[in-house]
């Protein structure tokens, strides 16, 4: 027992500490040397003479990270005043997905007819990335006057992330026991309260399974959706210090979508288990 | 008129090509208050006859009467203890109850459908489990839970699907002894279906067997004359007991009870045929020649005594 507890924490550590060696073996890093005539001059060396290293990384962008909610300028805050920008669009969007996939999910779900017809339609929508639907949400929305902008944002993060929730869901209400149903109709309990008091419950593992994903994909899509349409947020942070030549940022931004990613998902994962474990 | 009649029922599954008769011509009549066993093998269509009764599965001739009125679904007038239970897992104890009395009674005050759970949980012996999962609970707990669930609708009718044929021998006894005693304190006409013989006797007024599938049909009636109060441990030595037991059994092993035995094996004729070589070997299940028809053939044998 004690035993995993190190490994679980130091394995980690090591695997990071070989990452960033790796990573600053293959960055390049800028040499100033005097030339013979007097003149200094400046040469790139390494591997990849333009990736920062992390050394250099730190210093160029800690200010970001050490004054995370900063806003000193409106292309220059704190990182995670970027990130919450980001956030906040993600979670109206994710919020849009589920309203509209959960219900979509139930109905494929419960008839037959109804999966028949849509099945086709859903599976060919699924894979179209969100650098596709964004146009269509500008067009969409052109005639939205200030908020246009937002509502295409929104529309992309929604249609993109949706797909999981639903098929999830569907799943999950086909996968309701017979045994449950049974018991309704002994109950005889109405429609509403079948709904919710037998398949929702019941549904409820599958459906928090196809939330996760969901909320995986709207996270992804953040980026995409901010670089198209110049919203603030950490995407449209990135695409901006890439046009300036600030690579440092680049590799900042990166590791921070990551890590928010990575604890979104911790976070809906125990919600997650939490379900699953009553069934 | 009795109670519960079952006219004439004849029930099967599948399409109309490939049908299944389950059960055929099965004519029954019970009492009011009368508890009776019904025992026969497993996969004989003992839990597809409950069905008909609790409306689940309608027959496809024949007819289900309770109280002189066809039946035509579920319903809360006949309380139904599945085989399996069927709780629901995310509710505790009190709550799986509490669903079936709101749905029953929903013209009671919230005090009485209250005391109602209550009641029920405490006749079931499970006050101390009342918050509690269906999952943290063990199968005999589960099992009483089912019964106390069914119990609180108050039905006219209670059907109990081998309400014990999940557990083992020593917790089968003392629950045999709990059932029956809340199912004759309760008065009320009991469907009980069993694969042992024993538990039928031990529990009811009257044991039918039911011969093995398909087209499955009910025996004759065995009444059980036993003192109700009775103890399991001086009835193994009862002539009547022992009596009666060899007759269900005998019936049951007798002809045309007796499930049909078959058995069924590939054979595989011996290989004559030599490899063509000049066909490019697979890459995967390396035969050079397509199988042929004869290899594979599937013999089916009945055996009947
Ligand atoms: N919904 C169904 N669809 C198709 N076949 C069914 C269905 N329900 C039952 N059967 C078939 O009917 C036959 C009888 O099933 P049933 O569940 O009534 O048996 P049983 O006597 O209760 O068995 P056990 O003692 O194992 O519970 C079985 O062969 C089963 O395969
Ligand atoms: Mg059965």
């Amino acid at each position: 027992m004690k035993k995993i507890h190190w490994e679980s924490v130091v394995m980690p550590l090591v695997g990071i500490a070989l990452t960033l060696l790796a990573w600053q073996m293959i960055s390049g890093r800028t040499v100033t040397r005097s030339l013979a005539d007097g003149t200094v001059e400046e040469v790139k060396l390494g591997w990849v003479q333009d990736l920062p290293g992390p050394v250099q990384t730190w210093e160029k962008t800690r200010k970001y990270v050490v004054e995370p909610f900063a806003k000193r300028e409106e292309l220059d805050q704190g990182i995670l005043r970027f990130t919450w920008y980001s956030l906040v669009i993600v979670a109206k969007g994710y919020a849009i997905a589920l309203v509209l996939g959960t219900p979509m999910g139930f109905l494929l779900g419960l008839s037959a007819t109804f999966s028949k017809m849509f099945d086709p339609i859903i599976q060919v929508l699924r894979p179209v990335s969100p650098l596709a639907w964004m146009p269509l949400g500008v067009v969409l929305f052109a005639n939205a006057g200030k908020s246009a902008n937002e509502l295409a944002a929104l529309f992309t993060i929604a249609v993109c992330a949706m797909w999981p929730t639903v098929l999830n869901t569907a799943v999950g209400v086909r996968a309701i026991p017979q045994d449950y149903l049974n018991v309704a109709r002994v109950l005889k309990l109405s429609r509403t309260q079948t709904l919710f008091r037998i398949m929702i419950p019941a549904t409820l593992p599958y459906m928090f399974t196809g939330y996760r994903l969901s909320l995986g994909i709207a996270w992804l899509v953040i980026v995409a959706v901010e670089m198209l349409t110049g919203r603030i947020g950490i995407g449209n942070f990135l695409w901006n210090e890439y046009n300036n030549g600030l690579y440092t940022s680049i590799v900042l931004c990166i590791v921070t979508i990551g890590l928010v990613g990575f604890s979104l998902d911790r976070a809906m994962s125990l919600l997650e288990r939490r379900f699953k474990s009553i069934l | 008129m009795s109670f519960l009649v079952i006219n004439q029922v004849s029930m099967g599954f599948g399409p109309p090509e490939a049908r299944r008769e389950v059960l055929s011509g099965v004519d029954l009549s019970v009492e009011q208050g009368e508890i009776i066993a019904i025992v026969g093998y497993s996969g004989a269509g003992k839990s597809t006859l409950l069905h008909l009764v609790s409306g689940l599965l309608k027959p496809d001739t024949g007819s289900v009467r309770l109280d002189g009125r066809i039946i035509e679904g579920p319903g809360p007038d006949r309380g139904v203890v599945f085989q399996n239970y069927s709780l629901l897992p995310w509710m505790t104890v009190a709550e799986n109850i509490r669903l079936a009395v709101d749905s029953v009674f929903p013209g009671w005050t919230e005090a009485q459908r209250a005391e109602q759970v209550d009641r029920h949980i405490h006749l079931v012996n499970l006050t101390p489990a009342r918050d509690r999962r269906p999952g943290e609970l063990s199968g005999g707990m589960r099992q009483r839970v089912s019964v106390a669930r069914a119990l609180a609708m108050d039905p006219q009718i209670l059907l109990l699907d081998e309400p014990l044929g999940a557990l083992d021998a020593l917790t089968r006894g003392t629950l045999q002894d709990e059932i029956s005693r809340i199912c004759r304190a309760s008065g009320k006409t009991v469907v009980l279906i069993t694969n042992d013989p024993d538990e039928g006797i031990l529990m009811a007024d009257r044991i039918i067997p039911l011969s093995a599938g398909p087209g499955a049909t009910l025996g004759p009636s065995f009444p059980v004359v036993l003192d109700p109060t009775r103890d399991r441990r001086a009835l193994n030595h009862d002539p009547h007991f022992k009596e009666l037991r060899a007759e269900v059994v005998a019936w049951l092993l007798g002809p045309g009870a007796r499930p049909a035995v078959s058995v069924s094996r590939k054979l595989i004729l011996p290989d004559l045929e030599p490899e063509d070589l000049e066909i490019p070997k697979p890459l995967i299940g390396g035969r050079r020649r397509p199988r042929r028809r004869s290899e594979e053939r599937r013999e089916t044998v009945d055996l009947n005594p």
